[in-house]
C-alpha cells in the first residue's frame, strides 16, 4: 500500500522576527518530522530561543512561514497555538509560577491530547515534586523546578516539546536524569525541539542538529556526521 | 463621654460602610491584577447598580408602557450585576484592549473619561440630591435587637451577604482551579496563552466580574442610601485609599482593610466626628511614611 | 521656528483678548493657562501624573480669599501669599507622594486632595458650602485699579507672562533637561548619578506654586473662592487641558485650556452635558489623540518641513 507522506510536524520557512527595532531572525528554514529530536546549537544571541518563542507567537513581528502538521499558525493568535500543534513549551527560565503551589503549577496547562500523562504519573516520575507539592513554586530549587516544567507539559499531552535549555545551572546528575528522561520521552514517540549550550548532552540524543548564527541557519548537521564534523561544529560554538 | 452602647453603634454602621469599601476595593484589586488598569469608573459602576435597581424597580415599566414590567429587589440581586458586568465587558473589549501594554495612567485617564461620561448622563435625568429607592423588601423591614442597639435588619442582611459574596470571591481565586488560572494569567501572561490558555478572553470576563462586584454592592446600597448620580465619585477617592493603605497584591488584604477602615471611620464619628471624612486619608499618609508598599503589600513595584 | 510664531501668536492674541471676548472671560483664560501650564511641567515635562492639582489651586484660592477680604491685605500681598501656601502645601503632598511610584503615586495625590477638600467644606473660616464671597479687587502697586476690567486683564496677563516664563526658563534650563531624562527613563537618571526624588520634588513643589498663582489670581477675577476649586473634578480639568492641548509641549496648555474652558462656557446651559462631553473628549484623546494639538501640529510641521527638505534635495 503506497504510503501517504505525512506532513512534517513542524515546518519553518524564511522565518523573519523582529524586536521592537531589531531584526533578529534573518530567515530561518527547519522541518521536524513526528518522532525527530532536533538540536538548535548556536552562541548566546543567535536567534535560537526568539525562534522558539517565534513558533509560539510571543515575539513582535514575525513573517515567513511557520506550519504545525501543515497548518499557518503564522498569524494565529498565542492562546490557539499550543492547541493546533499540541505544543509544550518549556521557556528558559523555566517559568514556574512563583505564587501558585506545585500542584498548581503542574495542572494548570490545559489538556492537549488525550495521550497526557496523569499528575499522579508525573508525581511517581519525579518523587522529589511530590514531596513538595503543596510547596509554592517560588520556594523550589533550579532542578525541581525543571523538573516541574517538563512534568507540567507532560501532563497535557503534548506531542511537541520546545525545550529552552533545560540543563542550564543544572547538577550533573540531574542534567543525567534529564537526559534519561528526554530518551524516555523520544522513545515514547514525542517530538522534540531542543535549545542546547550543553552539546555533549545534546549529541546523544538528537537525530539532527542546527547550527544558527545571525539569526540564520549555518549548517545542518545530521547525527552520523557529527563525527566527521566535529571540527567545524566547534568553530561554530567557540566564543 | 459616649456610652459604650454609641461606640457599638457607631461601629456597627461603621462596618456597614467598610463592607462597601471592601467589596469595592476587591473589585479594584482583581481588575488592576489582571488587567493592570486602576478603573476609575469602578465607582460609577456601583452608581450604575444602584440606578438600574431603582429603574427595575420604579422606571422600567413606565418607561416602557407596559404594565407592572419590573423587577424587584431580589431579582435584581441577580440581575443588576449581570447588566453590569456586560456593559463592563464591552467597554473592556471597545476601549480598555487597546491600552494593554502601555503606562498604566492612560488606563487611569480612559476610565476618568467614563466615569465623567456615565455621571454626567444620570446627572442629566436624576436628582443629583438623590432618589430613595422603594424597593426594600419587606421581609428585611425592621430591626434586630443586637442587645446594644436595635440594628436595621437590611442592613445586617447587606453586611452578611457581602461578605458572603468577598469570602467566596477570595476562595475562588485563591484555592480553585479557576482561580489558580487567574493568577497564572497576572504573573506571567505571555506564559500562560503559550500554554493555550485565552487570557485575552479571561481579562475581559475579569473586568466584567469586577464591575458587576461594584454593580452588586450598588443594588444592596440602593436601600440604605438614596440613589444619586455622585454616590460613586465620593466613594471611589475613599476606595483609592482604601487600597493604597492595604496595597492591591493582596485579596484577602483588600477585604481586611476595607472593613478595618470602615470601622475605623465609625468609631472617628463617636470619638472625634469633624475627623471622621478625613481619617482614612489620614491614615494614608501614615502608611506611606512607615510601609511604603501598603499593609500587605508584595512585591509591587510601588 | 513652530515655537517662535506660537510666541509671537501669544502676545497678539494676548494683547488685543479683552476687545475679542469678554474681560472677565479672557482674564479666566490667562487663569486656567497659567493653571495648565504650571501642571504640564508635573506631567509633560517631569512625567508624574498628579491627579490632586486643585489642591493647590483651590487651596491659595481660599488663602487669597481670606487674606484680602479679611485681613485686608493688598492684591499682590494676597497672591503672593496665596502662591506660598501651595508652593508649602506643594512640598509636603510632593514629599509623601513620590514615596509611591506611577499609578500609586496619582492616587496618593488625589487622596491627599481630598483632605484639602474636606477642610474646605469643614473648617470655620471657608465659609462651608458657600465659599468666601465678596472679595474686593482693590489696587495693585497703589496705581492699577483692578476694579477697571481693562487694567484688571492686563494685571492677569502679566501675572499669567511672567509664570509662563518661569516655566519656560525651567524647562530649557539644565534642571529641566534633567527632569525630562527622568520622565524619559527613571532608572537611567538615577544611574547616571541624580538625585531623582529632589528633582521631582522641587519639579512639585514648583509646579504646586504657580498652579497656586493661577488660584490665586482667580480669586481676584471672581471675587469668590469655592469648593468648585478644591474638587477633585478640577483636578481632572487641569489633566485634561494639558492632554488636550499637548503634553511635553509649551503651548500645548494653553491650547487645551482654551478649549476646554470655551467648551464649558458655551456648553454651561446645557446642564451636565458638559461633563458627558469632556469625559468623550477625554476618551478619544487616550485613545487616538494622544500628543494633544500642539503635538500633532508640531508633527504635521515637522513631517512638511522634511517633505519640503526632501523634495529640495531631490530635485
Amino acid at each position: 500500500m503506497p504510503e501517504i507522506a505525512h506532513q512534517p510536524r513542524l515546518a519553518i520557512e524564511n522565518l523573519q522576527a523582529w524586536y521592537g527595532e531589531s531584526h533578529v531572525l534573518h530567515g530561518i528554514d527547519l522541518e521536524v518530522h513526528d518522532g525527530e529530536v532536533v538540536t538548535l546549537l548556536g552562541r548566546n544571541g543567535a536567534g535560537r530561543t526568539t525562534t522558539l518563542k517565534s513558533i509560539l507567537g510571543l515575539v513582535g513581528k514575525r513573517s515567513g512561514s511557520i506550519r504545525l502538521d501543515g497548518q499557518e499558525v503564522i498569524a494565529e493568535p498565542t492562546h490557539r497555538i499550543a492547541h493546533i500543534g499540541a505544543l509544550g513549551y518549556c521557556p528558559e527560565e523555566r517559568g514556574i509560577y512563583a505564587r501558585l503551589s506545585v500542584d498548581e503549577n503542574l495542572r494548570l496547562p490545559p489538556q492537549l491530547t488525550a495521550q497526557g500523562m496523569s499528575a499522579d504519573e508525573i508525581y511517581t516520575m519525579f518523587p522529589n515534586l511530590a514531596e513538595r507539592r503543596r510547596s509554592l513554586g517560588g520556594q523550589l530549587s533550579g532542578g525541581e523546578q525543571q523538573m516541574l516544567a517538563i512534568g507540567r507539559i507532560l501532563r497535557t499531552g503534548a506531542r511537541l516539546l520546545l525545550l529552552d535549555e533545560i540543563t542550564e545551572g543544572l547538577a550533573p546528575v540531574i542534567v543525567q536524569a534529564l537526559g534519561k528522561t528526554i530518551r524516555d520521552l523520544k522513545a515514547r514517540g514525542l517530538t522534540i525541539v531542543l535549545v542546547e549550550q550543553n552539546f555533549h548532552f545534546a549529541e546523544g540524543l538528537a537525530d539532527r542538529h542546527y547550527v544558527i548564527e545571525h539569526g540564520r541557519v549555518a549548517e545542518v548537521f545530521q547525527a552520523e556526521d557529527i563525527a566527521t564534523g566535529r571540527d567545524r561544529l566547534n568553530a561554530y560554538l567557540s566564543v | 463621654m459616649p456610652s459604650l452602647n454609641m461606640v457599638l453603634a457607631q461601629a456597627m454602621l461603621g462596618l456597614n460602610v467598610g463592607i462597601f469599601y471592601a467589596m469595592l476595593s476587591l473589585g479594584l484589586a482583581v481588575i488592576f491584577g489582571l488587567l493592570g488598569v486602576i478603573n476609575f469608573a469602578h465607582g460609577a459602576f456601583y452608581m450604575l447598580g444602584a440606578f438600574l435597581a431603582l429603574i427595575g424597580y420604579s422606571y422600567l415599566s413606565v418607561w416602557l408602557g407596559i404594565d407592572g414590567f419590573g423587577f424587584g429587589f431580589w431579582a435584581a440581586l441577580i440581575i443588576v450585576p449581570i447588566v453590569v458586568a456586560i456593559i463592563g465587558m464591552i467597554i473592556e473589549r471597545l476601549l480598555l484592549r487597546r491600552l494593554y501594554g502601555q503606562d498604566p495612567i492612560y488606563g487611569l485617564l480612559l476610565t476618568f473619561g467614563v466615569a465623567l461620561i456615565m455621571q454626567g448622563l444620570f446627572t442629566n435625568y436624576f436628582s443629583v440630591a438623590g432618589t430613595p429607592y422603594p424597593g426594600k423588601p419587606e421581609s428585611l423591614g425592621g430591626a434586630i435587637n443586637l442587645g446594644f442597639m436595635y440594628f436595621p435588619t437590611y442592613r445586617l442582611f447587606s453586611i452578611v451577604l457581602s461578605i458572603v459574596v468577598c469570602l467566596a470571591t477570595w476562595f475562588v481565586i485563591e484555592r480553585t482551579r479557576l482561580g489558580s488560572t487567574l493568577r497564572a494569567g497576572v504573573e506571567n501572561p505571555q506564559l500562560t496563552q503559550a500554554f493555550g490558555i485565552n487570557v485575552p478572553r479571561m481579562i475581559t470576563l475579569t473586568f466584567g466580574f469586577g464591575v458587576g462586584l461594584a454593580g452588586l454592592a450598588g443594588v444592596l446600597a440602593a436601600p440604605i442610601y438614596s440613589v444619586s448620580p455622585l454616590m460613586g465619585a465620593d466613594l471611589i477617592v475613599v476606595v483609592f485609599a482604601v487600597v493604597v493603605i492595604g496595597g492591591m497584591g493582596s485579596i484577602m488584604g483588600a477585604i481586611v482593610t476595607g472593613l478595618a477602615l470602615g470601622l475605623i471611620q465609625g468609631l472617628t464619628k463617636v470619638v472625634y466626628p469633624p475627623a471622621a471624612n478625613t481619617v482614612i486619608f489620614f491614615i494614608m499618609v501614615a502608611v506611606l511614611l512607615i510601609r511604603p508598599a501598603g499593609l500587605f503589600g508584595k512585591h509591587e513595584k510601588g | 521656528m513652530m515655537n517662535r510664531l506660537l510666541w509671537i501668536a501669544l502676545i497678539f492674541i494676548g494683547i488685543a483678548a479683552p476687545w475679542l471676548v469678554y474681560p472677565v472671560l479672557a482674564m479666566k483664560l490667562a487663569c486656567f493657562a497659567l493653571f495648565a501650564c504650571a501642571f504640564n511641567l508635573l506631567l509633560g515635562y517631569t512625567g508624574l501624573l498628579s491627579f490632586g492639582h486643585a489642591a493647590f489651586f483651590g487651596g491659595a484660592a481660599y488663602i487669597t480669599a481670606y487674606v484680602i477680604k479679611v485681613w485686608e491685605l493688598s492684591p499682590i500681598a494676597g497672591i503672593v501669599l496665596g502662591t506660598l501656601f501651595a508652593g508649602v502645601l506643594g512640598a509636603a503632598f510632593g514629599a509623601l507622594a513620590i514615596r509611591r511610584h506611577g499609578i500609586y503615586f496619582a492616587m496618593v495625590t488625589l487622596a491627599l486632595a481630598q483632605i484639602i477638600y474636606f477642610l474646605a467644606l469643614q473648617l470655620p473660616f471657608t465659609g462651608g458650602e458657600n465659599g468666601l464671597q465678596g472679595v474686593p479687587r482693590g489696587t495693585a502697586l497703589g496705581v492699577i485699579n483692578l476694579d477697571d476690567p481693562i487694567q484688571m486683564y492686563f494685571f492677569v496677563f502679566a501675572i499669567f507672562l511672567l509664570g509662563f516664563a518661569a516655566i519656560w526658563r525651567v524647562v530649557n534650563s539644565p534642571f529641566g533637561k534633567v527632569l525630562t531624562a527622568i520622565r524619559e527613563n527613571e532608572d537611567r537618571a538615577r544611574s547616571l548619578g541624580y538625585a531623582v526624588e529632589r528633582y521631582k520634588l522641587i519639579a512639585f513643589t514648583l509646579s504646586a506654586a504657580l498652579a497656586g498663582t493661577a488660584g490665586a489670581t482667580k480669586t481676584l477675577v471672581f471675587q469668590f473662592a469655592s469648593l468648585t476649586d478644591v474638587h477633585w473634578q478640577m483636578s481632572g480639568a487641569v489633566i485634561l487641558m494639558t492632554l488636550l492641548g499637548g503634553m511635553g509641549t509649551l503651548f500645548g496648555p494653553v491650547i487645551g485650556a482654551i478649549i476646554v474652558v470655551a467648551l464649558q462656557t458655551q456648553l454651561s446651559g446645557m446642564g451636565s452635558w458638559v461633563e458627558v462631553c469632556i469625559g468623550a473628549i477625554f476618551v478619544v484623546c487616550v485613545l487616538v489623540f494622544r500628543q494633544g494639538v500642539i503635538g500633532e501640529l508640531g508633527r504635521w510641521f515637522g513631517q512638511s518641513r522634511s517633505r519640503k527638505r526632501k523634495q529640495a534635495a531631490g530635485e
